[in-house]
């Protein structure tokens, strides 16, 4: 036991973050087992999954199994409203006004949107991060060339970027990949800056240090593990981001070009049949925000299981005694900073 | 603090020289203007003499040259499409977009404010579920779509508001709804998650310790602690509006820069689109310096440091 | 001189503040736990009472759930906390704030983030007048020079416009100290107050509470693992551990002659009194985590004179002498050896 003197530590208090650390059992990481089980009991971050897989699902094996129901206009079965029986399972959503299958093209969609997001937020979390973590680990003016790169990209109006770049060369996938990926690297260069920048000044890397370890290795064992989830977390909310970005891109005709179709460009068509066709554009529109709200709100969810400190805010049960023991939807802190620690 | 202001009037002026130069050599890559202003059927002769009449068979370096001691004597050009002077067409249309973006802030945080504060009061009760959930959905929803739903509801189907113009308060609704929808949600979780973790702090209990209402704890507590992140992404956001609102402008034919810039590239009209990079540049500038002010107002460990 | 005299209360002394029966449970994923459970305590007007113990024996929590500033968590599920008679648990939010600050205040542990870094200490100091006594600007003001004053600010009139972060740490302990003062409170809880000090700092702080306890002759409860700080400033201490309290009486007598083995660990290891050399004695293990509190006595598994008994019977807090108690079953081994 610790002498009763002045020796305990400073600081070292019986509040509630000690008390609630007991309760959510070990500190630290839980096992992948585990995080499944707290995902398990948070209905909302279920959802959310089930309709991020489903959006999945969608854009793998979308465009080879509907690619050419997408395509094919069928003038006898024009505009017809959601719902409306008998004319087959395909115009269950209703069709266009040049009579395809809104379904059809809403699943092709998902595969065109899926495929510009996905290659942009994976290009720039890669190189944001290791950038950021480079810079914010050297310091010095490496670290101050850098910010001020990414000052500069920030600054620069991305949709007058994304104009030129998709006038000058083709308004094809890989452009607005590459125009996407560009304008985002900054998000993830100051955060692993931040981050690594704070870390490089712990106790544990410079212990590592001592023992001869190399800076590629520092970063790539010290600074990348404790970074990264942060960094996903960022990845996710931006992905949200990068979706709506291209669906704007596309709207203004700028995007992606017909007769390539993404949920952006649907809604663009679908807006001058407004009057007599209302679901050509609403459709598309809801496909949007449901994917969004749902990867948000497993960003959220994410943020909080990682965080060792607040995890147990998924699980608490209710005040009120009605609701004892059902598991909550914990839905949370978006925005919170992440960087708040707490011993 | 004056030392502190120069370093960030610096630190700021190397991305607004950046994107300048950047904005004048990408538009010259979009193609020459000789190809849409002169008949297809054009000379060469006609060509060289439009090119030369506008300063474009000069190298890069020598046009940009040139710009800069127009910019100097305050001389913007003159559009390519109107033949009218640059500087006015760019002056007309930044008014509208400036009313607008302002309008648009100040609700969004207002709004964001009250919403995030009382949602971080109970973290995880039933209000802070719905209003994570709404402001969630807010940030998520494509403003170009609202905006057609929009008009669909309230101009097409209950004619309530007109779908176009900027005469009267009903034809502002609908763009500042459009305009507000993602910097409503987004502020509205950041200030919750901020006022959290303020709100956790040992001064708020403190606060409650010397007999502080729930109203004094939240606002004059926990609120102003829950100000930088805020303005942090308050400021991006309105750097977004000031560079125009495409979308909006677009659906509503609203007369603002965002519209002018994308038309004046489509156009090769690159002396109004130099003009109005300039001057929202400028203006982002003004507005970084601004947010650097709140951030010292709020904070006396930043100010101190400002004035070390 | 107590404004609201407890009937009944025998001895010289009103009593100030009488805790009973206080259980706390904390809200987790694995059902509620109980982190404090049934402590009593009473302490009297200019009195002094020590509440002691290890991290993480419930002594802080005991300690805001009387002030009524438990984090959401956390939960008072059982009984009675009287402020000169009256039960504070059973009031209203409204009428529990009004109590804050003239009748009952908290100085905390860490003075550095308890004081809020975004505005003037001047401003926070005026503010239990502004809330309570609906003082003017200036008036407030003139009070929070007097208070800065009072605990040994230099020139106040000048530091009134200072913020947190340009004072020393002991300076912002004393304005942390100034501003639960302010009113006169009956009862000051005082939360660990010199932990994160100098030691020179930390008995400079200790001296300022006793004269301001005598001063305004409020009732003191100092909530501190020093064993030092206990025997010269407190009239009554109460050990506790793992939730609830173990032994309780006249510091003196307690300290001569511990009633509880872990009272008597905690004497035992401190090292005055030992020869050079010997091997400090300490108590063998750890507190048990609040999830996996032993059944019987919590500290059986350390104790030395555990038997099949403490592990089937949890001993209660009873009597064994005037003003002393302890929960073992076998306290009177300890008092004849």
């Amino acid at each position: 036991m610790r002498t009763h003197e002045t020796g305990e530590p400073a600081g070292a208090d019986d509040g509630a973050d000690g008390g609630a650390d007991d309760g959510t059992g070990a500190a630290g990481r839980p096992g992948s087992a585990g995080l499944l089980r707290l995902l398990a009991a948070d209905r909302a971050a279920v959802a959310a999954c089930a309709v991020l897989l489903l959006v999945a699902l969608c854009a793998l094996l979308g465009p080879p199994l509907f690619g050419d129901l997408a395509r094919e206009q069928n003038l006898r079965a024009v505009k017809l409203r959601p719902f409306s029986t008998g004319e087959g399972w395909e115009f269950v959503l209703g069709s266009d006004s040049l009579g395809r299958s809104v379904l059809a093209r809403l699943v092709v969609a998902a595969g065109t949107t899926m495929s510009v997001a996905v290659p942009a937020v994976a290009l720039s979390l890669l190189v944001g991060s290791v950038w950021g973590m480079w810079a914010g680990f050297h310091r010095g003016w490496r670290e101050s060339v850098s910010m001020r790169i990414a000052d500069v990209i920030l600054s620069f109006p991305s949709l007058l970027l994304a104009v030129v770049v998709l006038y000058v060369f083709d308004p094809g996938v890989a452009n607005i990949v590459a125009v996407l990926a560009v304008a985002r690297i900054p998000v993830y260069l100051r955060t692993a800056r931040a981050e690594s920048a704070q870390l490089r000044s712990r106790l544990f890397v410079d212990a590592a240090r001592t023992f001869g370890t190399g800076d590629g290795a520092l970063i790539r064992r010290h600074v990348l593990p404790i970074v990264l989830p942060t960094l996903l977390t960022v990845a996710a909310v931006d992905f949200c981001f990068v979706m709506l970005t291209e669906s704007s891109l596309s709207f203004l005709g700028i995007g992606i070009q017909p007769p390539d179709v993404s949920w952006g460009l649907m809604v663009a068509q679908g807006r001058a049949e407004l009057r007599n066709a209302w679901w050509t554009a609403v459709l598309p529109g809801l496909a949007i925000i449901i994917t969004t709200v749902a990867m948000t709100q497993l960003a959220n969810w994410a943020r909080i299981a990682g965080d060792p400190a607040q995890r147990w805010r998924l699980t608490v049960p209710e005040r009120r005694g009605r609701g004892r023991g059902r598991a909550r939807a914990g839905r949370a802190t978006a925005g919170e900073a992440p960087t708040k620690e707490q011993s | 603090m004056l030392t502190f202001l120069g370093r960030r009037i610096l630190s700021s002026a190397i991305p607004l020289l950046v994107v300048v130069l950047g904005v004048f050599f990408l538009a010259r890559l979009t193609g020459d203007p000789a190809n849409l202003y002169l008949p297809l059927s054009a000379t060469q002769e006609m060509r060289d003499a439009f090119s030369a009449k506008h300063g474009f068979d000069d190298p890069l370096p020598a046009q940009f040259a040139e710009y800069l001691s127009q910019v100097a004597r305050l001389d913007f050009g003159e559009s390519l499409r109107t033949a009218q002077p640059a500087a006015e067409a760019v002056l007309r249309a930044f008014p509208a977009t400036l009313q607008l973006a302002g309008i648009t802030m100040l609700l969004a945080v207002a709004g964001a404010v009250v919403v995030g504060s009382l949602a971080a009061r109970r973290p995880n009760s039933p209000a802070d579920r719905i209003a994570g959930f709404l402001s969630s959905a807010s940030a998520s929803t494509p403003d170009f779509w609202f905006a057609i739903m929009g008009v669909l509801v309230f101009a097409v189907t209950l004619g309530w508001l007109p779908t176009s113009g900027t005469v009267g308060s009903a034809a502002w609704v609908l763009p500042v709804a459009t305009l507000l929808i993602r910097p409503f949600g987004v502020l509205v979780q950041v200030v919750r998650g901020a006022m959290v973790t303020a709100l956790s702090e040992p001064y708020i209990k403190v606060a409650r310790a010397k007999g502080a209402g729930e109203r004094r704890v939240l606002f004059r507590h926990a609120l102003r602690n829950a100000g930088a992140p805020t303005l942090t992404v308050a400021g991006d956001l309105a750097v977004g509006l000031v560079n125009g609102a495409v979308v909006v402008e677009t659906i509503f034919g609203w007369p603002g820069i965002g519209k002018l810039m994308i038309d004046s590239i489509l156009q090769r009209d690159f002396a109004v689109l130099q003009a109005a990079v300039l001057l929202t540049s400028l203006t982002i500038f003004a507005l970084n310096i601004l947010i650097d002010i709140c951030y010292a107002l709020l904070d006396p460990r930043v100010r101190q440091g400002a004035m070390a | 001189m107590n404004r609201h005299g407890t009937p009944g209360t025998s001895g010289a002394e009103s009593t100030a503040l009488e805790v009973r029966g206080l259980s706390v449970e904390l809200r987790t994923p694995g059902g509620p736990v109980p982190v404090v459970r049934d402590v009593g305590f009473s302490v009297g007007a200019g009195q002094t009472l020590a509440l002691l113990g290890e991290s993480g024996c419930g002594k802080s929590m005991t300690a805001q759930a009387v002030a009524g500033l438990l984090d959401p968590v956390a939960e008072v599920v059982g009984g009675q906390v009287l402020l000169g008679g009256r039960d504070v648990l059973r009031l209203g939010p409204r009428e529990r704030r009004g109590l804050a600050g003239p009748e009952l205040a908290m100085v905390f542990q860490d003075a550095l983030t308890a004081l809020n870094p975004v505005h003037t200490v001047g401003s926070q100091l005026a503010e239990p007048f502004r809330i309570h006594e609906r003082a003017s600007r200036g008036a407030a003001r003139e009070r929070a020079v007097e208070l800065m004053e009072r605990v040994g600010i230099p020139e106040p009139g000048l530091r009134f416009r200072s913020y947190p972060h340009q004072f020393s740490g002991g300076m912002r302990q004393r304005l942390l100290i100034a501003m639960a003062v302010a009113l006169r409170p009956s009862v000051l809880l005082a939360d660990e107050p010199t932990t994160a000090l100098d030691v020179t700092v930390q008995a400079q702080i200790m001296e300022l509470l006793a004269e301001l306890r005598r001063e305004t002759r409020m009732a003191l409860v100092l909530i501190t693992h020093d064993l030092a700080v206990v025997a010269e400033q407190a009239d009554q201490v109460a050990v506790m551990y793992s939730g609830t309290v173990v032994e309780s009486g006249p510091v003196a007598e307690v300290f001569a002659a511990p009633r509880h083995p872990y009272t008597r660990g905690l004497l035992d290891s401190v090292p005055a009194g030992h020869a050079r050399g010997t091997v400090l004695p300490s108590i063998e293990g750890a507190p048990p985590r609040p999830t996996a509190v032993p059944a019987g006595c919590a500290f059986r598994t350390r104790c030395p004179l555990a038997r099949e008994r403490c592990a089937t019977h949890e001993p209660p807090l009873s009597a064994t002498g005037p003003g002393r108690a302890s929960a073992c079953h076998y306290w009177k081994e300890l008092a004849d050896a």
